[in-house]
């Protein structure tokens, strides 16, 4: 005769490890993956902290993208420890997990016992719609389409890389976006300069990009700079960013803008782009290199082709760009290997793109050293920087 | 033979190639065979010193030379050398 349904949960309860709310509030925070199965409604409510959520219903096709390494040791909870123990029996038998408890009494006892619950923020129903895609990669989730709206990315131009950056960081939810330029709209822009469009010449870019931005995702605030970048207010512009990009046209705003960053320990994802040609890179201050020991100095003004009128692809701007984005969301979700210490070349021409290691230089004038050292007199001066100013013109 | 890749900024001085064969057994050799060929290359790769310019990365495969050997970085025959000045468009 088949069991009944509490006879068959006190027989899987005997085949599998519990543990209880005591022995799991002092593994917090020590490497242990905390799965709350519940339903999203439920979820909503509170959960343990840390905490990431799969459904029961879900268990077995979510289960390898929160926990992708078999041996990691998992505590799985529900409300009061049933639907908990059923999963780590799943997780166990079925799916080779090694180290597997279920949470005996569930988050009601975690309650009870007086232990904190997080409050997650939820989205709206709209919200769920629109990152719908973003909410099922594993990587990214409910709790990094979070991030994402909680984040807040500053743009230095929305020119040619500023404009695809621009539009698909809004797209993607980014919940800041602050853009810096002091130009308009001018017509030989818009091969490239994607965020504007032909009603808006000689409209202010700035006002142009946060109109675009505002149509197509209303999630996203738009904080507008209209200046140029320079040594007066830089400090006062890029404080309190979480991430940088970086797609300004001329060496000295470069290197400004790398010794701001790395006294404010500011990650910039910075791009570079000539005719067929683009440069990538991720400069996260003391993780790995900056922009001084890539290149010591820039070159001088008649090397310096970006200061003349020169042509590039408009697509280029584009693959360089959205290059930036996808950089930029996996530091605020944290996935993957963002590209640190690492200079990807793409040669559009040839269709290849190549990658060269930066080394961090153990002598860089500006990242060997404490970053409270670093003054206001020092921050983007390199040697000839007059010199250079005047011939660029 | 190695491969010299030679980027946007260099290609008017060589004839617009994007990428040169090259002869020599160090990466000295190679870039120096390279400016006896193309001349107009020499002031944009070296100082008065002889030296590399700063605002120059030269890399054998994915490697900076100036963590190897530096000029003296030895080269071998189906090596490619990435030539890197900086660039600021946007």
């Amino acid at each position: 005769m088949s069991p009944s349904g509490a006879e068959l949960i006190r027989q899987i309860k005997a085949s599998i490890a519990e543990t209880d709310p005591k022995a799991v509030h002092e593994l917090l925070g020590n490497g242990v993956a905390i799965v709350d199965v519940r339903e999203t409604d439920e979820w909503a409510q509170g959960h343990l902290p840390g905490a990431k959520h799969v459904p029961r219903g879900f268990l077995e096709s979510r289960i390898e993208g929160v926990v992708p390494d078999r041996s990691q040791h998992v505590v799985l909870y529900c409300a009061s420890g049933n639907r908990s123990a059923l999963a780590a029996r799943t997780l166990t038998q079925e799916l080779g997990y090694e180290h597997v408890e279920s949470m005996t009494g569930g988050i009601t006892l975690w309650k009870d016992r007086g232990y904190e619950v997080e409050q997650p923020k939820t989205f709206t129903a709209e919200q769920r719609e629109r990152y719908s895609r973003h909410i099922l990669i594993p990587e990214i989730g409910e709790s990094g389409q979070q991030k994402l709206l909680d984040a807040r990315v500053l743009l230095l131009g929305a020119g040619g890389l500023g404009s695809p950056t621009a539009l698909y960081l809004a797209a993607a939810g980014v919940g800041t976006i602050g853009i810096v330029d002091d130009d308009v709209v001018d017509l030989s822009n818009l091969q490239r300069q994607v965020i504007h469009n032909t009603t808006r010449i000689g409209v202010p870019k700035v006002e142009s990009a946060e109109e675009t931005i505002h149509a197509l995702n209303p999630d996203v605030t738009v904080v507008p700079y209209r200046t140029r970048l320079d040594a007066s207010n830089i400090m006062e512009i890029i404080e309190g960013w979480d991430i940088i990009v970086d797609g300004v046209d001329n060496f000295p705003t470069r290197y400004l803008l790398n010794d701001a960053s790395v006294r404010l320990q500011i990650p910039v994802v910075s791009a570079a782009i000539l005719g067929f040609d683009g440069q990538l890179t991720v400069f996260k201050p003391y993780d790995g290199p900056c922009y001084r020991c890539l290149f010591r100095e820039p070159p001088p003004a008649e090397l310096a082709p970006s200061c003349g009128a020169n042509g590039v692809l408009g697509v280029l701007p584009g693959t360089m760009g959205l290059l930036q984005a996808t950089e930029v969301i996996k530091l605020i979700v944290g996935a993957g290997d963002p590209a640190i210490g690492r200079l990807l070349l793409y040669d559009a021409l040839a269709a290849t793109l190549t990658e060269v290691k930066i080394p961090r230089d153990p002598e860089c004038p500006i990242c060997s050293r404490d970053p409270q050292s670093i003054t206001d007199d020092e921050m983007g001066v390199f040697p000839d920087y007059e010199a250079f100013c005047a011939a660029a013109g | 033979m190695p491969k010299i890749k030679i980027p946007p900024v260099l290609r008017p001085s060589v004839g617009g190639e994007r990428e040169v064969d090259a002869t020599g057994d160090s990466v000295r050799e190679v870039l120096r065979g390279l400016v006896a060929a193309h001349p107009a290359t020499e002031s944009q790769l070296f100082g008065e010193d002889g030296e590399l310019n700063r605002y120059v990365n030269v890399y054998l495969g994915d490697e900076d030379v100036r963590v190897l050997d530096g000029l003296d970085t030895a080269v071998g025959a189906t090596d490619t050398i990435v030539i890197l000045p900086a660039m600021a468009g946007g």
